[in-house]
């Protein structure tokens, strides 16, 4: 485990475990509409395909990746919302 | 703006629908608009009496196939239904009926589900479309 920066505070938490491509992703898209700049979200997911989706969405988005965390069995990707 | 995608649904079975539904919620994801025109059996399979039934599979499924898009909706999988509207959730999304089709079935858009946002003729499909993408399904 490297050290980087301490983790943001998270804002909200999206569990999107079970749901299938491009469930997590919609859900994703959904509760950024209603965050506000600067929130951070946790997207928690067990499908493939969302892992390399959610995050070149983000960087079309125009939002920020602040990690991409493999846990057991899902991924946890956060992000921070810029605009 | 991004160029639009473009979507002729022609078959009416849940397999080819739901790939249809997904293509269109990436592609709305994205911010493309997306134009999905409904002809022969994915018109029939939008009637509003019949959108949450079982329209079956394409011939290549066989049972193998029916047993994994089986077990995947048993998981969880959102219905091809479901998914476009999450998809036109997003916006961007037009879904237009076939106005031939649409005679050929004897229907009336108040037979449609809500998800069918009007009924127009292939000209104006083509005119919606643009220079944008097209595919057949």
């Amino acid at each position: 485990m490297t050290e980087t920066s301490a983790t943001p505070a998270i804002t909200r938490t999206i569990d999107a475990r079970g749901s299938f491509c491009p469930g997590p992703l919609m859900e994703l898209i959904r509760a950024i509409r209603e965050a506000q700049v600067g929130d951070v979200l946790s997207v928690y997911s067990s499908d493939k395909g969302s892992k390399v989706d959610i995050p070149k969405w983000i960087e079309k988005a125009g939002h920020r990746l602040i990690s991409v965390e493999t846990r057991d069995g899902y991924d946890e990707i956060l992000v921070e919302k810029m605009r | 703006m991004d160029e639009s995608i473009n979507l002729v649904l022609f078959s009416g079975t849940d397999d080819k629908l739901n790939a249809a539904a997904v293509m269109t919620a990436g592609a709305a994801a994205l911010g493309k608009p997306v134009n999905v025109f409904l002809q022969y059996w994915a018109l029939d399979a939008f009637r509003a009496d019949r959108i949450d039934r079982d329209h079956g599979l394409a011939a290549e499924a066989g049972a193998e196939g029916r047993g994994h898009v089986d077990a995947l909706r048993a998981a969880g999988q959102a219905s091809w239904a479901e998914t476009l509207r999450q998809a036109k959730e997003l916006g961007g999304v037009d879904i237009q009926a076939c106005s031939l089709s649409m005679d050929l079935l004897g229907l009336e858009q108040a037979d449609l589900d809500p998800l069918v946002d009007g009924v127009e003729g292939v000209t104006a499909f083509y005119l919606n479309a643009g220079t944008g993408q097209i595919v057949f399904i």
